[in-house]
């Protein structure tokens, strides 16, 4: 079975933490409590997870110009997600994950259904534009 | 990079924080000013409404002391979420960087001027430097429609402007997705262009859209394609807006909140309301908002549309956009509201992280909902 995933864009340091899969996208206004690091918007496909320290994938960015400072907040509040690996994103999301200093990626072959799963472990690798599961 | 001309950015405590508030005062110390024109988005406080709201003191003076940072640095605090109706309306080909996606995208669509959403952070320092990176939607070939859409549905409120753009945003998410509207049967207002706008910024974030014979880079469907095949051709129709309506569950039937707001109002839109409610009365025991611009609320208090609101017993807030209300979850808690009814769809989407349920209707509709206390 395939353990990699090559990713298009990428930007920060190697990371290693817990996956978090979802298969809807993210927004840090529309879906998360911002004091708790939970997902809290009803019937998100991860209402009532946790991203605090997760290495998130999510398939599509929503809205929004709020994770420009959002990332920044919750970075300073400890409750930050220890990368964010999107599928498609915007420039908000990437823009927020530079100014956090949270690193971030876009784009992903194969897509990460059929690579990992919630719970396993996995490192980013920007640099290399490798996500491997451990 | 390219140079831009006008700024637009996003800064409150409800979504900076302590952190941004402590970077906001670092900037300003050493002396960061602006080298081009800058405004600010709706903020999250409402000083005249802030002790109703219930919202808390420590988080109100950071709010003033933050403002008093972005004016140290010659930004004008404008608090609107609509400066494209009311502060500046950059012309084709204008390179800005904007701050909120609805300006964004009623920026690139409606005035054809060119910006991309710019995080609070980054288009603080495009107004600092004049200057912004010179990628996505300032580039003539990202502003090439991608899909087209024909509107075959009467649209006869804002709210079945929204749904539009629900039904075309959910089903693609991705800022470089640019729709080409076609073939709508009279031509759409400020204000309908403004809810499907920020509708397909919301559900879809996307930056753009083409309206043939409506937007500037839109004479025909073909220039507005770039003269390339759509990768898709849908249509929306009458019954495709009344299933969006069908579609929001009801929840408990709590009809106590009913919110004009995300945008905030344009002077027609409080025209309007102030129309609909005269002669009624909301509900006792519920509560309705209305958000404007101060600007927009002086003249609404001129011309007596305020009064109408208010004898009706509306909220009018001001500078602010409700979603982003500090300390609205422990609001939305103190007052029990489990549901929110509002004609925008855009704050039907955003508004979920605070555990609302919410019901997207018409403005007849919402503003019957806020009188009668029926939720239908």
């Amino acid at each position: 079975m395939q353990r990699t995933i090559e990713v298009t864009q990428a930007f920060g340091p190697v990371v290693e933490g817990e996956a978090l899969v979802s298969e809807e996208g993210f927004s840090p206004r529309y879906d998360l409590d911002r004091w708790s690091g939970l997902i809290t918007k009803p019937g998100h496909k991860l209402e009532g997870r946790s991203i605090v320290d997760k290495i998130c994938f999510f398939p599509t960015a929503k809205g929004g110009i709020a994770a420009g400072w959002a990332f920044y907040d919750i970075k300073w509040k400890k409750i930050a997600p220890k990368a964010f690996i999107f599928g498609v994103t915007n420039p908000v999301m990437v823009q927020g994950a530079v100014f956090a200093g949270i690193p971030i990626t876009a784009g992903w072959t194969p897509h990460p259904r059929e690579v990992v799963k919630t719970g396993d472990w996995v490192r980013v690798d920007p640099a290399r534009r490798l996500i491997e599961v451990l | 990079m390219v140079s831009v001309t006008n700024v637009h950015m996003m800064g409150d405590i409800e979504v900076m924080g302590d952190a941004g508030l402590d970077y906001l005062r670092g900037q300003a110390r050493i002396g960061a000013r602006c080298a081009v024109p800058a405004t600010t988005n709706a903020r999250c406080i409402d000083f005249a409404h802030c002790d109703r709201l219930g919202q808390d003191p420590a988080e109100v003076a950071k709010e003033r002391e933050l403002i008093q940072c972005l004016r140290r640095m010659d930004v004008v605090t404008t608090d609107t979420c609509i400066n494209y109706q009311t502060v500046y309306q950059p012309h084709l080909g204008e390179h800005v960087a904007w701050g909120d996606t609805g300006t964004v995208i009623y920026a690139n669509s409606v005035f054809g001027a060119r910006s991309n959403f710019e995080s609070g952070p980054a288009a603080l320092a495009a107004a600092i430097t004049g200057r912004t990176p010179d990628y996505g939607f300032h580039l003539a070939e990202n502003r090439r429609g991608s899909f087209t859409v024909q509107l075959n549905a009467k649209l006869d409120d804002l709210a079945d402007w929204g749904a539009v753009g629900k039904l075309v945003g959910e089903a693609h998410q991705d800022y470089f997705a640019v729709p080409v509207f076609h073939d709508y049967q009279r031509t759409p207002t400020a204000d309908e262009l403004k809810h499907l706008g920020a509708a397909l910024a919301s559900y879809g974030s996307m930056g753009m859209f083409h309206f043939v014979g409506v937007t500037p880079e839109a004479p025909s469907v073909e220039v507005a394609l770039g003269n390339r095949q759509p990768r898709e051709r849908i249509v929306v129709s009458d019954g495709d807006i009344q299933r969006v309506y069908a579609g929001y569950s009801l929840g408990d039937g709590d009809p106590r909140l009913v919110v004009f707001s995300g945008p905030q109002q344009s002077l027609f839109e409080m025209k309007r309301l102030a129309a609909l409610f005269e002669g009624k009365e909301v509900k006792p025991g519920s509560s309705c908002f209305v958000t404007t611009n101060g600007a927009v609320l002086a003249q609404s208090r001129a011309l007596g549309y305020a009064k109408s609101l208010e004898d009706a017993g509306v909220v009018i807030l001001e500078g602010v956009c409700f979603y982003i209300l500090q300390n609205l979850s422990p609001m939305r808690q103190a007052n029990r509201w489990t549901n929110m009814v509002s004609n925008s769809a855009k704050i039907v989407n955003i508004i979920g992280a605070h555990r609302f349920n919410t019901i997207l209707r018409r403005t007849a509709d919402c503003v019957d909902i806020a009188c009668s206390g029926r939720l239908k």
